[in-house]
């Protein structure tokens, strides 16, 4: 498979959303809504639960499976209130002590001007700012497609894993095409060109961990996700608080390949 | 290349107001802060312009030089901008960082270059950016930050994006050991550079005018299907939502970051 098949296919009907895959994983769930400030934004699908004898929150972006569903959740595009929801349940987590697991499934942030007049900006970047200095474990997963700042708001973790044939990208294909070339027909090539599989990611350091996809049988793929999750969370929870911020801070530290005074620097080696 | 600046700070180069298409001398845009004479336009400003502008006098000492880009993808094209980026500015990519004295206050400094790629934010700028903070948090000094940016640089992938963590990242620690961050918002401010640090101030200046928002306007005209008003994504725009606390005009920077700065230092006088 191409990774434009890749992306392609993490658009499909029929491919496992979250709301999927908190069903399969957690136990005790209760959803929790709303960010506090604006609205309910049903692009993203929050709440607590447990792995086994783990307490967790749980904080998904929903593409919706259907017509009806996914005008509601405007196709898996979160609004600045979808954002400060996931960051409220954040802040809740940190303060009890459970670890955050996020399913990111999104083409990017909602571009729409309401989300600009309630600062669509402001919101990832506070997002992202506070997900790297949260005192708890955190996880998250790229489900289908991780698509630029709308999905590194939830993916600024200690630990990502990538489904199978999960996709991870700064700008969507299509984008990147219709800007350098003016031509979004030739979106193939771009994917190429971006680097945005789940191999590429892993040997970016981008993720740790790669999810054989068995959607046939979903709860055998939904064990594997859980029985990883528990492996993470039991591990993360040992640590310090110090210790699980300066780890989480170098995670994100090396990410860079440039040149200082003529020498190739940054810790990712790559070669393609 | 310092020698190529004094040519250019003592020539008679011209440079045309891109709103009233009128001409003027560097020597006499640099008097005015490159606010058009003609227009009252905010003209962009190069990255040492800007230094030049708002730092003390011989303050400002730079770090992190000597950084440059590499197409480690190998990706069509970039290879060619980055030579044609450096060629036309003088510069090794897109910000500029260091340490300086505004109204006498010691602080750190980047200031983003649009001139360089619109200031995509790539491994250098993002590695710069996240050394000015680290830097700031050793010495306990506030940083000062200028943005401008296009967003992400695509041509280097998802690395890119993870600049916004990076940097997002030393803010955060720079922040939790109780140092000040003011960020001053120049046009234009948008995608990846908007969703993270430059939205990280304590304290968000704007300049007049500046184009400010996340997505194209273009992206959100097709998203939200109608006309647009002409202030949308400008810093009055944002200021009226609530997204920044003050817009500044050019000639009053000084003081404005002076008092801030003078406000918020941490040798106080014991009682």
């Amino acid at each position: 498979m191409t990774p434009y098949e890749k992306l392609k296919m993490t658009r499909q009907n029929g491919r496992p959303t979250g709301v999927a895959y908190i069903n399969g994983i957690f136990d005790d769930r209760i959803e929790l809504h709303g960010d506090r400030r604006f609205a309910e934004d049903a692009a993203i699908i929050s709440g607590i639960g447990s792995i086994d004898d783990i307490p967790v929150t749980y904080i998904a972006i929903e593409k919706g499976v259907d017509l009806a569903t996914r005008m509601k959740t405007n196709f898996g595009c979160p609004k600045p209130e979808g954002y400060r929801k996931a960051l409220r349940l954040m802040k809740q987590a940190e303060k009890f002590g459970r670890p955050v697991v996020c399913f990111v499934d999104t083409q990017g942030a909602f571009c729409g001007a309401d989300g600009e007049e309630r600062g669509q900006g402001e919101a990832i970047a506070e997002n992202i700012m506070e997900m790297l200095g949260l005192q708890t474990p955190t996880v998250s997963i790229v489900i289908g497609e991780g698509g630029s700042g709308g999905a590194l708001a939830l993916c600024s973790a200690d630990r990502v894993y990538m489904m199978e044939h999960a996709v991870y990208s700064v700008i969507s294909p299509e984008g990147c095409a219709s800007i350098l070339w003016k031509d979004a027909s030739r979106a193939e090539d771009a994917a190429q060109c971006l680097r945005i599989t789940a191999d590429d990611m892993k040997s970016f350091g981008v993720a740790e961990t790669i999810i054989p996809e068995d959607f046939d049988n979903f709860d055998v793929t939904c064990a594997v996700i859980k029985k990883q999750l528990k492996e993470d969370l039991t591990e993360l929870l040992k640590k310090k608080t110090d210790a699980l911020l300066s780890d989480r801070y170098m995670r994100f530290r090396k990410f860079g390949i440039y040149e200082e005074n003529g020498e190739t620097r940054g810790t990712v080696a790559y070669s393609i | 290349m310092i020698f190529d600046k004094w040519i250019a700070a003592f020539s008679h180069e011209k440079l045309t107001c891109g709103a009233c298409k009128k001409e003027f001398s560097v020597k006499e845009l640099r008097k005015a802060l490159y606010i058009c004479p003609e227009c009252g336009k905010y003209m962009r400003i190069g990255g040492r312009e800007r230094i030049n502008q708002v730092v003390d006098k011989k303050s400002f000492e730079e770090f992190a030089t000597g950084l440059s880009s590499v197409d480690f993808l190998e990706f069509p094209g970039y290879a060619d901008k980055l030579t044609k980026a450096i060629d036309s500015t003088g510069e090794d990519d897109a910000v500029i960082c260091g340490h300086a004295t505004i109204g006498g206050h010691p602080c750190a400094i980047f200031v983003m270059d649009a001139r360089f790629m619109m200031a995509s934010m790539g491994s250098v700028v993002g590695e710069k950016i996240t050394r000015t903070f680290e830097y700031a948090t050793e010495h306990h000094i506030p940083v000062i930050g200028f943005t401008a940016s296009g967003g992400a640089r695509m041509q280097e992938g998802i690395i890119s994006l993870m600049q916004m963590a990076k940097c997002s990242a030393a803010v955060k620690k720079h922040s939790t050991e109780g140092n000040l961050y003011i960020t001053v918002l120049t046009d234009p401010t948008t995608g990846g550079v908007t969703a993270s640090f430059a939205m990280q101030g304590d304290i968000i200046l704007a300049e007049p005018n500046a184009l400010v928002g996340f997505a194209g306007r273009r992206v959100v005209e097709q998203t939200t299907k109608s006309q647009l008003p002409d202030n949308f994504q400008s810093a009055e725009f944002i200021l009226e939502h609530g997204f920044a606390d003050a817009i500044v005009p050019r000639e009053e920077l000084i003081d404005t970051l002076t008092t801030i700065l003078k406000l918020h230092r941490k040798e106080r006088v014991a009682g």
